[in-house]
Parts: structure tokens; sequence; C-alpha cells
């Protein structure tokens, strides 16, 4: 039995009981209990099932390295799966259920596994599976999915929000034990802005827990004070339940604050995400304590040494009547310790080393414990629960001397300082025989851009585990991350300890037998056989190793055994344990719910909706919208009992027989300024630019240096040294950027200013044979042919509105674009709304845009291009400065390809039965090319029933297109047969350019 | 080489599994092989399997600065599809895709090769427009895709959100024979079967320099000593750059940090590969339960096999607002590797300008899926001195040409 403690547990509030749920079943526990704890309470020691093998697993640990007691957590929008019952603080209501068996944690058929694990060893799946091919997919992986995963799949949207924010340091330091405090305390002195994080909740870790005394203090007390000293500090932020989850370049650190895991339901966000950019970088992290390898030690019941004296501790939890405590260091007698303190019986002390002489193994004596040196753990008895232990010879190879009933196993390997951070960044770690772990190689750090190191590892993070060196590190830490030389540490002290002596296989001449009961990695079932078979099979690499045995890839990430198993691997391949190395340490270091790395970003705001001014207007109407990159735009305006190709094909005639309006405030603007505006877009450009007079505009094309066609649109001159370039919806952003790319990299020199003014005016163009008589109704300047003739622009009133008209056309209709001061664009369009019903005026959106242009042969960047189009394919040579020196793209024109005569180029296509040619299609020719493909000659590039023509239209590019008038070509269709297309003129509707110039 | 079965592995249980042989061999390496390739990840050992198992050429040494597979073969998403918009592309991809199918049986190596389907997601106009015209291409091609509505969308991935406000799913492109396979496996059983046919895999052995005479490669210079070799293959992604400036020659190529992701383990949820890419993301569920999830390429140029955390954010947004169900997962571990990134974002499989060294690079982000028709093409080239027909276009004389296999413009992103 697992019980509580009659009196004792410094974390828990007995008068605060809670309630709770595992598995259905109530049970109670206390305020400031873990989840662990609670269950340990409640004598409930099973609390999953392994990966591979479904054995019954209890908890091991008492911090987020647990690899066993995992649980699905809460219901519904708020299930959380894999949650580690180790970190969950209690609260009433919890529901926790346990993961990875079916029917149920006490009868889990997927035992099965366990039962045939001499067939399963590591790798096996490699071997097996192979035949009949089908069935793998058919039948051997689901077989394998549903037996692995571990928690259960939430189905609904998450109930909570996270938050993430964001903050500055000098110095941040990671972990709020005692070299963490006093690495915080003597930076915060210094004036330094300190900002410290602690994962749990609670200040102090693990010195309060082993009777540590500081300046004569007790290490509660002392802890309390330095927390108040810390908090009366302005310019030191305390964050406690706050992990320090990542370490990346130039000190960027990201920490998960669990705000309301909690409070669940309190309305906080469930997390808040810390972003930090840190000067120095503090690790005060700790240490974890490792298993031992022998026989049997996955059995539940068998726990880390620590985590027994945590629960006592801090819980006041009995882990059973009897607790035998195993292990290879004297730190573990401090559990001895503990539990006959706690009035709990102690029957033996199996100490592997041949001596055990030091302080705390005489206190376990003389509190009458019994002690054995040179001995091992045999093998572990028990099933679901530890029944016992059967004792060797560390040095033999197993004959059992006694066997001793007990209800728990407290072991300790020696401690693993926790190194994730000081290596996420590039900090290298040396081999500390002494201690047989690895520990931060204070020679060769992560560095700033200086050079200095970015991050300094303190206290048992740096391998300092004595509470004296400990804190001594953490003073030293605190010193160096603000530069100074500084007053002497405070003293620590607590009993003294002998060396431990590394202990890998329990007993050391292990046979196979044992060796395949020996678990190194519990939660994926990685045994000390697994490792030895990997190194035998050539998966020599540690890399290899953890890849074929899956060792140190659990949800734990290895913190609890990767050491263990780089031993047995440097054992087998008879090498040192520096020789093997370790496996690359990542983010975070532990895990991160993604919905706090995804913060608020959800729904309506999962981006920024950029607006017109009229979008407000649109939505009125019932506009269906499209999204074009961060804008939505009025796909049509369809009307009720309209579908949208009913809209569509209303809009497009309306425009061409009355008046159409559409919204094209989204199309960019970029102000091009300075003396050299012109000379940079004649470079920019592939037409000259630089000698368009004041009031003019014209179109020009934009190709990227290889020469293709990236963007299009009108230039207007506004004066000697002012242009403003209209690009696409999409470009703007994009063609800016290139734009300072150029301007910034290349061509610093140049005098050349350039601003997106996209959002600064709302464009409205007004289109149709109406479109002088709208604009002459609302009066205040001369908008005539004479005065305003095709592509040029000049500035005015419209109907008491400034505006800058620009006299241009994408429709091949009579057409104005107004500009119009964003702040005054939705009166504007109202004012041409209401205007405009005596001309018959109708919104129009963006897929009538298409038709129109479609209809008249202009190209859409994007449509008729897609990154590998020249602009001689579109036969817009005309738009190509024969006699500049130089544009962006011309020396890529010139290569061989894009100057080759078989170039597919832009042609109209006509179907012969007047149907629209699907989207996509590609023309074929006849045979096969050497891979086996069909041949094409070409493809269509924009295909749309017009509404105008009542047909079928599309463009496309044909190879030789312009040379192969009114001949037809195929286009295969998906699902069988094709549709035959004329080659004809791009240019469907008005030719001559009638309607435009009126 | 003792052959994989469950009857081998029942043999074995009976003694404790100690009488497994080496996966390969180790060994030291000889003075000279005929062929010698640079880079044992998937794309070195397919080469020198196909050179082998094609042409009969088994007097190879693959050699590898660190270990096996440890470069973008380990840490990649493991999509394999060949859904792709260009001939060349399509070909290459699908040759891989087809070999794939068939791997573990003939590798008698299990990679886990699962066509389970792969959909990437039209969420603009635009896109619905640009994977029709795939659709188009691959029935042509010889490579079976189809255009699917959201309803069939939905009933392929229950978890999918596809009426989110801003990007709703109007359909996708989906590959039925698309899917994922065992990156590691793919390595190791391609070692297996080079060591099989007395091939050297000479790992932690870094080529220092290469050595040539009258434009002739004669060896290269290596930790373990020099080498030498009739015909050279460099196939070294990441670093590409790095040995072709050794052997003399520049590359079209520049190295960045791909991201990646996996949450932990949960229990089946997702059968198909969702690619999105409007939003940026994409994710898969491995065997083990973890969400596979591909991140960006950070923006600036670098060799740190880790990346920064703005990228994962923005992917994770995108995969939350896709996927709302992920919400309360969590992120187990992140990492990157570096990537070697052509003009066209497609690779290179070329001669190079010394006449008996020949280069494999530029695959991007989306090496892994290509690896068996990477080595397939790879293989003909080296042996012949000449592409055949599906390397024929991947030649880097392309970008002085202007002859582009430009991918990005359908997809959008490559994978």
């Amino acid at each position: 039995m697992t019980t509580r403690l009659a009196s004792g547990g410094r974390l828990i509030d007995r008068s605060t009981a809670h309630e709770f749920t595992f598995n259905g079943k109530r049970m109670g526990g206390f305020a400031g209990d873990t989840l662990a704890a609670a269950l340990l309470a409640n004598d409930q020691m099973l609390v999953g099932r392994s990966f591979k093998y479904h054995r019954p697993r209890g908890v091991v640990a008492a911090g987020p390295e647990e690899p066993n007691a995992l649980v699905n957590l809460g219901a519904g929008a708020r299930l959380e799966p894999n949650q580690r019952a180790t970190t969950t603080e209690l609260f009433e209501g919890l529901e926790a259920g346990s993961q990875n068996h079916w029917p149920s944690l006490d009868f889990d058929i997927g035992i099965l596994n366990n039962y045939a694990a001499k067939l399963l060893p590591a790798g096996f799946y490699y071997k097996t599976f192979i035949h009949p091919r089908a069935f793998w997919k058919h039948v051997f992986e689901p077989i394998v999915r549903q037996s692995a995963g571990l928690g259960k799949a939430p189905k609904d949207r998450d109930a909570d929000r996270y938050e993430q924010a964001y903050a500055f340091a000098d110095v941040l330091v990671v972990g709020g034990g005692i070299a963490g405090l006093q690495a915080a305390l003597v930076a915060g002195q210094s004036g330094a802005r300190v900002m410290l994080l602690e994962q749990t909740a609670h200040w102090g870790g693990r010195a309060p827990v082993d009777g540590v005394t500081v300046d004569g203090q007790s290490a509660d007390e002392w802890v309390k004070n330095a927390v108040q000293a810390l908090e009366r500090m302005e310019n030191v932020t305390l964050r406690l339940r706050c992990c320090g989850a990542g370490v990346y370049d130039h000190g960027y650190v990201l920490a998960d604050e669990r705000v309301a895991d909690h409070t669940p339901g309190d309305g906080r966000p469930k997390h808040r995400l810390w972003r930090i950019r840190a000067g120095r970088i503090i690790t005060a992290t700790g240490a974890i304590e490792r298993p031992l390898s022998f026989a049997g030690n996955d059995i539940p019941g068998v726990m880390l040494a620590a985590a027994v004296r945590d629960y006592v501790v801090n819980f006041a939890i009995s882990p059973g009547d009897r607790t035998v405590v195993v292990t290879n260091n004297d730190d573990a007698y401090r559990t001895a310790i503990a539990l006959h303190q706690a009035g709990l019986v102690v029957p033996v002390i199996v100490d592997a080393r041949a001596q055990a002489n030091g302080a705390l193994p005489m206190q376990a004596r003389a509190l009458g414990i019994r002690v054995e040196t040179g001995k091992a753990i045999a093998k572990v008895k028990g099933g679901k629960r530890v029944t016992g232990v059967a004792l060797c010879a560390q040095a033999g190879e197993g004959a059992v001397l006694e066997e001793v009933a007990c209800e728990a196993v407290a072991m300790s390997g020696g401690w693993s300082p926790v190194v994730h951070l000081w290596s996420h960044c590039g900090g290298k770690l040396t081999w500390d025989a002494a201690n047989a772990h690895f520990r931060p190689d204070a020679t060769r750090p992560p560095t700033t851009d200086d050079g200095s190191a970015m991050v300094i590892a303190a206290g048992a993070a740096n391998g300092a585990l004595l509470a004296g060196d400990c804190l001594a590190d953490g003073h030293a830490a605190g010193l160096a991350a603000v530069g100074q030389a500084g007053a002497a540490a405070p003293e620590a002290i607590a009993a003294d300890e002998s060396p431990m002596a590394p202990v890998w296989i329990m007993p050391q001449g292990a046979a196979p037998a044992l060796k395949a009961k020996m678990w190194l990695d519990y939660q994926n079932d990685v045994k000390v056989s697994d490792v030895q078979l990997a190194a035998r099979e050539g998966y020599e690499s540690v890399e290899h190793t953890k890849r074929y045995t899956t060792l140190g890839m659990a949800t734990d990430q290895g913190k609890l055994s990767n050491i263990n198993g780089l031993a047995v691997l440097a054992g087998a391949l008879n090498t040192d344990i520096p020789q093997v190395g370790t496996t690359t340490f990542r983010p975070p270091y532990t895990p991160v719910t993604l919905g706090a790395l995804a913060g608020e970003a959800r729904g309506e705001i999962f981006q920024p909706l950029r607006k017109t001014p009229m979008h407000g207007w649109h939505e009125a109407q019932g506009a269906y919208f499209e999204p074009v990159g961060l804008w939505r735009r009025p796909y049509c305006f369809a009307r009720a009992g309209e579908s949208h190709a009913q809209a569509v094909e209303r809009e497009v005639t309306n425009t061409r027989n009355a008046l159409g309006l559409l919204d094209a405030s989204t199309l960019g603007k970029i102000v091009v300024k300075g003396p050299d505006a012109g000379k940079f877009l004649d470079m920019l450009y592939t037409g000259v630019m630089s000698n368009l007079a004041v009031g003019k505009c014209r179109y020009g094309l934009m190709c990227s240096e290889s020469g293709f066609l990236m963007d299009d649109g009108v230039v207007a001159r506004i004066d000697a040294n002012t242009f403003l370039v209209h690009t696409t919806t999409g470009g703007a952003d994009r063609i800016h950027a290139h734009m300072e790319d150029w301007l910034q990299c290349e061509w610093w020199d140049w005098q050349v200013y350039t601003a997106n003014v996209t959002e600064q005016y709302a464009q409205v163009a007004v289109v149709g044979p109406n479109a002088r008589k709208l604009l002459e109704k609302l009066g205040g300047m001369d908008v005539s042919k004479d005065a305003l003739p095709f592509m040029t622009w000049a500035d005015g009133t419209l109907g008491g509105f400034r505006a800058r008209v620009y006299r241009i056309s994408f429709s091949g209709e009579l057409s104005y674009e107004v500009a119009i001061p964003a702040s005054e664009g939705l009166a504007f369009w109202q004012t041409c709304v209401a205007a405009g019903a005596e001309f018959g005026v109708m919104p129009y959106g963006t897929e009538a845009l298409h038709v129109l242009r479609a209809e008249k042969g202009f190209i859409m960047i994007g449509d008729e291009t897609d990154g590998t189009v020249i602009p001689q394919d579109l036969n817009l040579g005309w738009a190509i400065s024969k006699k500049k020196a130089d544009y962006l793209g011309k020396r890529g024109q010139e290569r061989a390809f894009l100057a080759s005569p078989d170039r597919w180029t832009l042609v109209g296509l006509e179907t012969l039965d007047g149907s629209v040619i699907p989207d996509g299609a590609y023309a074929v020719t006849e045979g096969t090319n050497a891979n086996g493909q069909r041949n094409t000659e070409g493809r269509v590039t924009s295909t749309y029933y017009s509404p105008t023509l009542k047909r079928g239209i599309a463009m496309g590019l044909v190879r030789h297109g312009a040379s192969r008038m009114g001949e037809t070509v195929e286009f295969p269709k998906v699902g069988g047969g094709s549709v035959k297309a004329k080659i004809v003129d791009q240019v469907f509707y008005d030719k001559d350019g009638a309607r435009q110039n009126v | 080489m003792k052959r994989y079965s469950v009857f081998a592995i029942a043999r074995e249980a009976l003694r404790h599994h100690t009488g497994w042989e080496k996966a390969w061999a180790s060994p030291a390496p000889r003075a000279s092989y005929d062929v010698v390739i640079v880079g044992a990840g998937g794309h070195g050992l397919a080469t020198a399997y196909y050179l082998g198992k094609n042409f009969g050429i088994t007097n190879v040494a693959v050699i590898e600065k660190g270990w096996l597979g440890g470069g973008n073969t380990g840490r990649n998403t493991t999509i394999i599809r060949s859904n792709y918009l260009q001939d060349p592309s399509a070909a290459l991809y699908e040759k891989a895709r087809s070999l794939y199918e068939t791997l573990s049986q003939e590798l008698n190596y299990n990679i886990m090769f699962s066509p389970r389907g792969l959909l990437m997601l039209a969420q603009t106009h635009h896109e619905v427009r640009g994977y029709l015209r795939t659709v188009h291409a691959n029935m042509l091609q010889g490579v079976t895709t189809e255009y699917i509505g959201p309803q069939r969308v939905k009933e392929l991935v229950p978890i999918i959100n596809i009426d989110g406000p801003r990007y709703p799913v109007l359909g996708a492109l989906y590959q039925a024979r698309g899917g994922t396979a065992r990156h590691d496996a793919v390595a190791w059983g391609y070692a297996r079967a080079c060591s099989a046919m007395g091939m050297h895999i000479i790992q932690q052995c870094e080529v220092k320099g290469v050595r040539s005479e009258g434009g002739q490669v004669t060896g290269v210079e290596t930790t373990k000593g020099f080498i030498g070799c009739k015909k050279l293959g460099i196939v070294v992604a990441g670093h590409s750059g790095q040995v072709a400036e050794m052997a003399g020659f520049r590359l079209p190529v520049e190295a960045v940090a791909l991201q990646a992701l996996v949450s932990e383990p949960i229990k089946p949820c997702m059968d198909v590969v969702v690619m999105a890419n409007t939003v940026h993301g994409y994710m898969s569920q491995s065997d083990k339960g973890e969400m596979v999830i591909g991140g960006g390429t950070d923006g600036f140029n670098n060799y740190t096999q880790r990346g920064s955390f703005h990228h994962i954010e923005e992917t994770l947004r995108a995969l939350v607002e896709t996927f709302p169900m992920i919400s309360r997962l969590k992120m187990l571990r992140q990492w990157g590797g570096i990537v070697d990134m052509t003009g066209d974002r497609s690779p290179i499989l070329s001669k190079t300008p010394l006449g008996n060294c020949f280069i494999n690079c530029g695959w991007g982000t989306g090496g892994f899926k290509a690896i068996p028709g990477s080595g397939w093409a790879m293989a003909e080239l080296m042996a012949k001195g000449e592409p055949g027909p599906l390397a024929a276009e991947f030649g880097m004389e392309r970008f002085r040409e202007g002859r582009f296999i430009d991918e990005s413009v359908a997809a959008g992103v490559a994978h």
C-alpha cells in the first residue's frame, strides 16, 4: 500500500481537501499535492502501461523526467493527453485517466506483447512484416498504430486560450533552487535587469527536502528570505510555474508559464509563452537522478530514491511499509533516513560500492538501518507491484543470496546535470569521471556575438552536486553574468558525501536473461539487452542506437536513462562513454503545448485581416469574398436567388453595357521618389520610365533577375522626382521588398526613397460606357477625352472629394480609376453608388474583373505567369526597351532556353463546340517522351465562359503559337474525353480598342 | 547476408538474439576503388546500391563524415509523393515513389512504406486552379492524382477544420499512393544491401580534399587517409558547396536550415498526410503516434542543424487553425537540417568540370521522397558517364541556359 502519513508534508495544506477522479474512481487529496502524490496517497501506484509491451507502470519520479505517470487529463474540449502526473497540481474536480491499455488499466490485452517480448526485441519491425507486400499498409501498420501512441486524441476544439509575452533581461536565471536564487540575488544587487524562472510552483528546489542549512538558517527559511529580497528589487522579475524551454541564437529564450493549468476555466489564459531576449542566461536547472539497471527495475513500486524522499518529505506519502534502498552513492542514504524518520521501515540499504563509510551511511547505521555493501539487486519480485527483492553480489552474475520482502524500492544510480538549455545552442559537455556524468564544459559555452559565454551553468546543473558547492557556484555565476567580482557567497552546509561509484549493470556479470529484464527506457520498453543488440548489429553510433532501439525517444526524451544507455553502449563497444558521446539536446526541455506556441492567432484573427475602407459596405451587401493575400476581396456580389456564376455574368454584362464599380484599393501603390527615381525604375521595369512625362501613365513589366515576369502595373509620374508605381494586389509587399533589396544591397548610393502607400488611398474603378457620365455628374474636374486622355492622370475634386483620377483600363471599357484619401473612400464609394443609380451602376467583384480582362486578352500575373514565363512569351515584347543598356532580367532573358524560338507563346483559344476548356488543361501532341510521359505542346492559362460572347474563351501558351493561327489543338480532360480548340488572337472583344478610347 | 524474417527472429529468440550479424560491415578503407561516393545518406547509399544492382559495379566505397543516414535522411518528415507539375520532376519522383512501393521486399528490410494518401489543400481560388493544372499534368505524366472537394477532404481527414473563417478548404490535390516511410530504415536498408554486395561503407571519414590530374579526379584526401578512385560521386546535400569547392568548381546552391518538429505520441487520429501551402504547414502521424510537422526554412544561410523559433510558431499557428484538436498536444522535439537550395528549387544530377566526377545535390526541402529514383538516375549517370532520361534535364548547365525546372510555381512550397 502507498498511503498518506499522519503528519508532515511541507507542501500540502491538509485543511484544504480536493476531490478528484482517476479512471472514474473518486479519490481525495490536499491542496499542494501533485496528481502523482495524490494518486499515491490513494494507493494508486499502477498508473499506466508501457508503449511496446504494455507492462504495468508506476510512478518513478517526482518531476518532469517522469516517463510513466502520464495521464489523459480533463475531458471534452479540455482533454489533454500525456499530462505528467508528477508536475500536475491537484485541483478540485480534476479528472484523470490512465493511458495505453484496453480494456482496462488492470487488465490490458496488450500485455500479450510482453509475453512475446522475446520475439519483439529492438528493431524487430525492420526484420518482419515484409511479406506479403500489401499487408504492411492494410494489416501490420494498423495493428502497430493501434498498439502504439499513448494518450487519447482530443476530439474537440480547445476551450482554452493562450497568450504570448515578450521580455528583455540582462540576466535570465532559469531554475529557482538555491543556486538560481543566489545567482539572481547577486545579479539583482548589481542593478542588472534580472528575470528568474522556476518550473514548479515552489522556490527552493531540492535543498529544503535534503535538510540543507544556509547561513545558519534552514533552507526553507533562507529561501523565503531570498525570495522576499528579490521581490523587493524593482529590477527583478520572478515567475513560478514557468519552464525555460529552449535557448536559441542571440540570447533568445522560450519559456512556458503554466498560468491556469491548476485553475482551469477561471478565465485566465491556460499558458503564457514567454519570448525572452537575454544578455546572459544562467542555467540553474539542477540535476536528475538516474535509475539503476537491475532485473525488474520497471515493476511499479521501484522509484528513484530522491523521488521517494520528495514524496515523504513534501507530501507525507508512504511508498509502503518497507522500502529497500539500492544505491551507488551516499545521497540515497538521505532517503533511507527520511523514511526512517517518518516511522517507516528500511529493511536494507543495498550499496553496490565496496565500502560506505561516509557521514550519511554512518548516520543510517547509527539509526539501526542495515547496510549491505558490495551487494546488488538480482531481481525485483512482483508483477503489478513490488513484493520483494532478491539480493546478490554486485561483482557476480546474480546468484541470489537472500530475499527481502518489501513494498517499494528506492534506487539511485547517481545524478546527471540538466544540461539541456546549455546544449541547445551549441554548448559543449565534458565527462566528469568522479560523478559519472556529463556536465557543461565552461571552456566551450554557447557564445554571444562578442565571443563571450551566452550561457553560464550554475549549481547542480554545472555538476556542483553538493549543497555547499552548489550555492557557491550559483553565486559565482551571478557575478560572472554581471561581470563583477564580489563578496563571498553564503555558506550552505549539508552532510559530506563520499565518492559514488559508477554502476551501469547490476550485478555487473548479469546473464542475458537478466539483462532482458533490465529497463533503460521505461516508457518505450528499451532494455539493456536491446542496446547490446543494437551494438551487435552494427548500430554503433549513439544516434543509430537511439533510433534503432528508440532509447531516449519517449516523452521524457531520455532525461531519466540516456546516460545509462550510453554507458551500456560504451560497454558493448568496449569504449569509453565520452567516446560514445550524447545524442543532441533539442528544444523544448519539457514538451510545450502547441496552443501556447501558436498563441492567440485563431479563427478570424488567425492572420491580420486587411480591409479596404469599403470592406464593411461589401459585407453589408452580402458579397462572397475570396482571400487575396491578407485581404479578402469580393469575388462577386450575388443577389438573393442568384448563383455565383449568375452574379458574375450579370456583373460583366452590366459593366460592358452600363456602369460597374470595382473596389481596387488593394492594388499596390508605391511612391518612388528622389533624383535617381527614374534611373531606378528604368532598371526595375523592362520599359523606360525615366522619360515618362509628368501627368502621364505607362504600363510596365517587372522581371526577376532570372528574366521571368514577376509583376506588372501602371506607373504614373507625379512630378520630376516622384513616381507612383502600381503593383498587383498580391505583389505590393513583395515588390516593395524587392525594391528595397536592390536599393539597400546593390544601389545603396542611388538617391531613391520608396514608400508603400497602398493603404493610404482608397481606389475605385469606375468602368463602363456610363463612366464619364457619372464623374461629370459628380463634377469638380474635367474628365473629358481631351482634358484627360487615355493613360493620363489628373488631380482635382469629384463631388467635393479630393481625387486623383487615372484614365486607365483593365476591362477594355471607358474607365477611370479614382484614388481618394482612404478616410474618405467609403463616402466616395457610397456617393458613386447613389449618383450612379440613374446610369445603372452595379459593383463587381474579382471574378468579373478576370472575365472582363480575359475577354480583352489582358494578362493576369499568376494566371498567364507562373514564374517560368517571360514577357516575350506573352507577346509583350513591345513593353521591353530595346535601347536600354540594362534592366533586371535582361541578361537572364538572353540565355539560350529563354531566347529559343520553340518557347510556348500566348494565344487565344476558341473551343470548337463553344464549351469552356477545363482549368489547367494541357494540349497534347502525338507520342511520349523518353520517360514515357505524353508529349505536350501547350497549356491553358485563363479559361472562362464569356457572358459577352456567350461562349467559352481561353488564353493559353502554345508552342510556336503566333505562327499557328487557325490550327486546332487538343486538350484531354480528366476522366476521359478531350476538348478541341482553335488557335486565335488573344483579344476576343473589341480588338481595336474603340470602346476604351472614347 | 542472413535474411530477415519472422522465422529468423524466432530462431534468435531462443538464444537471446546473440546470433544476429552486423547489418553492415565497418571496414578500413582500401587504397582505391572503382567508385567512391562521398556521403552515406539515402541518396549516396541508393546510388551505390543501384550501381551494384543495375550495372554490376561493386568495387565501391561510400564514405561519410559522421554516421550513415545522419543528415537530412534522418531528420526529415518522411513524406513521399510524386504529384509534381513539371515533366522532369514528375518522372523522377514517380520513379522514386514506385521503387519505394517494393523497396522493403527488395532490400529484405522493412522500410515501412505506407501509401496512406497525401492531400495538398487548396485554400484560395488561385490554389484551386494550380492544383487542377497539376492533375491535368499528372494525368499525362502517368502519375495518379485527383482533385477532390472539401467533403471528401473531411472524410479522409476527420480532424480537419474545413470551414476556417480565413481560409476555408475549397478542395485538395489527392495522391492516394503518396505517403510516408521510416526514414532511418531507408538508409539502413540500403546500407545493409550495399555491404552485402561487398561495398565498403566507411563512417567517421571526412573528405578534406579532392585530388585531380588533367581534369580527372584521382581520389579524395580523407581523415582516414587518401582514397583513390576511378569515378567520384559527390552526394552531400547541405555541404555540397564545400566539397565542390575542394574539387575546384562552384555550385548554384545555397545552404539553409529547414525545421521540423514532432508532438508527443497519441492514439491514431489521422491516416493521411496533409499539406497546407497557403497557411504554410504540413502534418502526418507517425506509426508511433507522434504528429510529424514540417516547418519553414530560416531566412539566412547557415550550417547549424537547429534553427530559430519563429518558423515553428508560424507553422503551428497554421496547423492549430487547420486541425483545432492538436492545440492541447505538446511539442516534444524540434530540430533542423541543412538543405541545399537551387535557384529553381529542383535538384542537380550532373556531370561536372572534372570528367569523372559527378554530383547529386540541390534536393532542397524535398529529398527524402526522391531517394530511390535519385540513386537510380545517379547510378546510371555515373556508370555510363552520361545522364539517362531521368537525369537528363537536371544537369547544372540548365542554370546557364535558363532551362529551369521550377516547381514552386504550382505547389507554392516543396517538401
